[in-house]
């Protein structure tokens, strides 16, 4: 039963995947049609519809690439380039994970530390919470360039200043869940704990802590996603040499929007393989805790 | 009627052990909790001795103030007026004195933890030796009759085994004092049953005190030296009947003279406190 359950799940997403398809190259050949027909008239050629489909799928610079061309550059980019040049997307990719990940790291050490602080201080609650909230109100395309711009000018460049914007995206969803994870447990637990007067660092490790982890988890899924956002929105604004978000930005300059898409393609199945990634951690830990698979 | 209830529980409590020391000493005792609709008298001029050795229940119907009486003398609420001492010294030493171990209504197991995991949490906490620690649970969760379940989650375990975890917890640290409230009240009867024979038999091997919070007639005559009969608004202690059933009992006890007398006796307590109501 359960095979045939997979099958029919199965046969749904490749159906999914196949209808996507049709209406993407119906797109591409509405939307680069114009385009085209334009180029025709200017140079009095003669068209037919077939020509025209056939050029919409083969264009330099397309409004909007078919997928086979964004995959044909795809392979030419990570399979077909040495890794360290920067005509491979794997060398981009590489520079935005390693802020990626560092910014997620210090954003999940930050958001703990700040929800441990709001949990045991009424007076940090007060006077954190609103801050905490109010950072995450600005736009972070506006704060981006003068985070970049006042770290360089204490000389900090490189992977550290896109780490802190990634940071600065990614506490807050951490902060959020963990005030709420470390207040969960329920008043019994909390009164058995008094039965044995524990104290607060006993209570914190025996009881908060291990009630908090579900919450920890569902929001490192997010923060790391934002810690990807965060990492490419620090490569846009510096004219950075290296990064999915550099790649970005050099492709619309240059209209090149199957590198741009590209771009995009790799920069979507990393922030999928990072959640993924966390998952499979809270798995781990979940078994190892007792809960049932 | 409050006023001669303390002669009362003296004599007779110490007609039956004449060594035995007061482990709990509750004098004048009331408790008023001020809520959004004004204050309540939860308790009202309690007088009540529990000496070593005793099986205390308290019963009475809902709002008697049963269970505040325990978590007064578990250090979880304040009295308001009067004085309680605990082994001697105030509730809020005797708990730091590890001397009490509670059990409550519902298992309160950790879920993340297997139940000899949970069983460590006191332990951990008082910051006994790994090697202490495993020898206490291993004495414990035997005497439970969880010998074989150390590696289990919570979830993996009925309702009745759950909550004889949560015994053998409350035991493991080998507390003078056994605090139970409603430990068997969520349960079926059958499962009731057999728990309540495993803890007289264990309150018989330990020699530990147990204050016993229900609402069943018969678990309280089946278990008890000293049955504390309760009344509410405000809470108070209607009567004290000391049982005369000796301390080796059985289920089919409950078919004696003896003991249908006694419920009997708890039962018109019980009943005439609701009639001056």
């Amino acid at each position: 039963m359960f095979k045939s359950l997979r099958n029919s799940q199965a046969a749904a997403l490749s159906l999914m995947v196949a209808v996507l398809l049709v209406i993407w190259y119906i797109g591409a050949l509405w939307l680069n049609s114009d385009l085209l027909i334009n180029g025709y008239e200017r140079r009095n050629i003669d068209w037919n519809f077939s020509q025209l489909v056939a050029d919409a799928y083969s264009m330099q610079r397309p409004l909007l690439p078919t997928p086979d061309q964004i995959g044909a550059e795809l392979y030419k980019s990570i399979f077909d380039t040495r890794i360290d040049s920067k005509r491979s997307l794997v060398f981009h990719a590489g520079i935005t994970l390693s802020s990626t990940l560092l910014g997620f790291a210090l954003g999940g050490l930050l958001g703990i530390l700040l929800a441990v602080g709001i949990v045991h201080n009424r007076t940090l609650e007060r006077s954190l919470m609103p801050w905490v909230i109010t950072s995450q109100t600005i736009p972070i395309l506006a704060i981006a360039p003068m985070i970049i711009v006042v770290l360089g000018a204490l000389n900090f460049t490189g992977v550290l200043p896109k780490a802190i914007i990634s940071m600065y995206l990614s506490f807050f969803p951490v902060t959020i869940g963990m005030v709420k994870g470390l207040r969960a447990p329920d008043k019994l637990h909390m009164e058995l704990l008094a039965t044995y007067s524990a104290n607060t660092t006993q209570l914190f490790w025996k009881l908060r802590w291990p009630s908090a982890l579900p919450y920890l988890f569902a929001s490192l899924k997010i923060a790391i996603a934002a810690a990807l956002v965060g990492a490419i929105v620090g490569e846009l604004p510096t004219g950075a040499q290296g990064g999915l978000g550099a790649r970005l930005l050099s492709g619309s300059y240059y209209g090149q929007t199957v590198q741009i898409w590209a771009a995009l393609i790799v920069a979507a199945v990393l922030g999928a393989s990072l959640v993924a990634l966390v998952g499979v951690l809270e798995r781990r830990i979940n078994r190892r805790m007792g809960i049932a698979a | 009627m409050d006023m001669t209830v303390k002669p009362h529980l003296h004599a007779s409590a110490t007609a039956g052990d004449q060594s035995a020391r007061k482990i709990v000493s509750i004098d004048d005792l009331s408790l008023v909790f001020e809520t959004n609709d004004g204050p309540v008298n939860a308790l009202s001029h309690i007088n009540l001795d529990i000496h070593a050795g005793d099986f205390v229940s308290f019963i009475g119907p809902s709002g008697c103030g049963k269970t505040t009486l325990l978590r007064v003398i578990a250090d979880l609420e304040r009295q308001t007026a009067g004085t309680i001492e605990v082994d001697g010294t105030t509730p809020e030493d005797a708990r730091l004195n590890r001397l009490y171990g509670y059990v409550f209504q519902a298992p309160a197991l950790f879920p993340w933890r297997t139940i000899a995991g949970n069983c460590k949490v006191p332990l951990e906490i008082f910051g006994i030796s790994k090697e202490q620690q495993q020898r206490q649970i291993d004495k414990y969760l035997e005497l439970v009759g969880l010998g074989d379940f150390h590696k289990k989650f919570p979830w993996q375990l009925s309702g009745g085994m759950q909550q004889r975890a949560s015994i053998a917890r409350a035991l493991c640290f080998e507390p003078e004092l056994l605090l139970m409230d409603e430990p068997f009240g969520a349960l079926d009867e059958i499962t009731r049953d057999h728990l309540n024979l495993e803890l007289l038999k264990i309150w018989r091997e330990t020699r530990k005190t147990v204050v016993f919070v229900t609402h069943s007639i018969p678990e309280a005559v089946l278990l008890s030296t000293h049955i504390v009969v309760m009344s509410p608004r405000p809470g108070r202690i209607a009567r004290i009947i000391k049982s005369p059933l000796p301390r080796e009992r059985t289920l089919d006890d409950r078919d004696s003279p003896e003991f249908i007398a006694l419920a009997h006796e708890v039962r018109e307590a019980l009943a005439n406190d609701h009639r001056i109501n």
